[in-house]
């Protein structure tokens, strides 16, 4: 049988026991500034574009689909509004962070895979380094910084989609498309919408390390790995999302 | 006698059901080469990663350099790693570093001054004979260059004891020749403690019967004979996890065991 309750409560400690050594190793010298900048490169600015196009369709259908339900209730006028509450608070954060999942994710599951397969983090261990530093801890960080950034320009791209599709399918005027999305927005939607990112992209880089440095068999465990790391970090996401949307509607 | 350098107790290893190792001891004097041979799966290369501290023993004890490292946590294994070197079976080349930066990977790691580093690097190619793929990355060499490269590697911080495991594995003639005189010459002129990890025949008994001499500022290689007889070269073969023999060349050529007769057949 694949799946397990040891086997589940075996990832569960070891995700856990690679977090508390990701936190502790995130205050040790030496500091991989470096290796931090290059993961913040191609995490960030190489996500960006996936992230983007994905918010400004999420943008433009949710738009599409509000306005036609609105229209029912006589309240077109209110689309600016439910756009941007849905997008900020739910849609940017966890589309944006399913994205990032998939591609950086996938890659660091996929690439330190290969490493472990081909005896390259245990050459590292034996030059002295360790590789929760070198490896682990620098695309945690970097996820972490990155994802709120890349989640502000989804929603931005995502509140453009909405506004074009208003302004030139629904005919809703400029002014008021964007006066009733800013109105709807209050403090707590931006804070939730950017804690949830910040949570999500810890969670994509320890599990896409998680499962790249539990690689076994070769080229077809890391492909293994590489499924797993989404599959893992997407189920993930959406239950964190769900956990923290019930904490932070308590605060409202 | 000299004390080991490396020390095996009674070392207990297993992956899941299957026992690798079953009380598996032995010492390595400071200059000597122990080659460990044995059919694949025998666990030649666990030995090599349980010295490295790269696994941990489920019973018995590991010295290194008289400390025990049985026990010893990740970070407190980086001091003692710091006197080891190892060569991987597949070389284990960083694939995003160029050469240069896969020979300057430790001295990097330790804020190594950069004048120091490339001439370090450069002494280091210099030694394999592969100054020249400086600039190159892991892609563009060929498997000899690699382990040559892996080599170099290891010695970038003059380590006084080398771990190779199965260096010469899938090479040809010509380039294991002169990856097992690199060896030989280490352990020569540089007096370098070893333990050569390889199921290649050939290979151990170039090992065991060759040494390098330094005249007039180039390495010489001989043959043992009548006038000087190897005695820093030891074999060791394992089978089903057990040590089943340890000694010289010329004993291990001589005995009468059937497995052994079998082996080197």
């Amino acid at each position: 049988m694949p799946f397990s309750l040891r086997a589940a409560v075996k990832e569960i400690q070891d995700i856990s026991f690679l977090t508390a050594r990701t936190f502790v190793s995130a205050f040790r010298r030496p500091y991989y500034i470096r290796d931090l900048l290059v993961q913040m490169e191609s995490i960030g600015v190489g996500s960006a574009p996936v992230v983007m196009l994905t918010g400004f369709f999420t943008g433009a259908v949710l738009t599409l689909q509000t306005a036609n339900t609105l229209t029912r209730f006589g309240a077109t006028g209110q689309t600016g509004y439910a756009v941007s509450v849905s997008l900020v608070r739910e849609l940017g954060p966890v589309i944006g962070s399913l994205m990032v999942a998939g591609r950086a994710g996938s890659g660091m599951a996929s690439e330190l895979g290969s490493m472990l397969v081909t005896e390259q983090v245990n050459a590292m261990r034996a030059l002295g380094t360790d590789p929760i530093k070198k490896l682990v801890v620098p695309r945690v960080l970097a996820t972490t910084v990155m994802m709120p950034i890349l989640t502000i320009a989804g929603d931005a791209v995502g509140l453009l989609g909405g506004l074009a599709v208003s302004t030139f399918m629904l005919r809703i005027s400029t002014n008021q498309y964007l006066g009733s999305a800013f109105d709807g927005l209050e403090n707590v939607d931006v804070f939730g919408g950017l804690l949830k990112p910040l949570v999500f992209g810890a969670i994509i880089a320890l599990v896409g390390c998680h499962c790249g440095l539990r690689t076994y068999g070769g080229t077809q465990g890391v492909g293994r790995s590489t499924t797993q790391a989404v599959v893992n970090a997407s189920v993930l996401i959406l239950f964190f999302d769900f956990l923290l949307s019930r904490l932070i509607l308590n605060y409202t | 006698m000299t004390t080991a350098v490396l020390e095996l107790k009674d070392v207990v290893k297993s992956y899941g059901d299957r026992r690798i190792l079953d009380g598996v001891s032995f010492g390595v004097r400071k200059g000597e080469t122990k080659i460990i041979i044995g059919a694949s799966g025998s666990g030649k290369s666990t030995i090599l990663k349980l010295i490295m501290g790269l696994e941990k023993p489920d019973e018995g004890q590991i010295f290194v350099n008289g400390a025990e490292i049985t026990r010893l946590k990740e970070r407190d294994m980086v001091p003692i790693r710091q006197h080891m070197g190892m060569v991987f079976q597949e070389s284990a080349l960083f694939d995003s570093l160029s050469v240069r930066e896969n020979v300057a990977y430790r001295l990097y790691e330790v804020d190594t001054d950069e004048d120091e580093i490339e001439q370090r690097v450069r002494k280091g190619l210099g030694f394999v004979g592969l100054e020249d793929a400086i600039d190159k990355t892991p892609a563009e060499l060929s498997g000899g260059m690699k382990r040559r490269v892996a080599l170099a590697r290891a010695l970038i911080s003059e380590p006084e004891i080398i771990l190779y495991d199965e260096p010469t594995a899938g090479l040809d003639p010509v380039t294991s020749r002169k990856i097992n005189e690199l060896i030989i010459a280490l352990r020569d002129i540089n007096n370098v403690t070893g333990v050569f990890v390889t199921h290649r025949m050939r290979d151990a008994f170039t090992l065991a019967s060759e040494y390098a001499e330094n005249g007039s500022g180039e390495v010489k290689f001989k043959r043992e004979g009548q006038d000087l007889c190897i005695a820093n070269t030891r074999f060791l073969l394992l089978r089903d996890g057990k040590i089943i023999f340890e000694g010289p060349d010329e004993t291990l050529r001589r005995s009468e065991d059937p497995y052994i007769k079998r082996f080197l057949a």
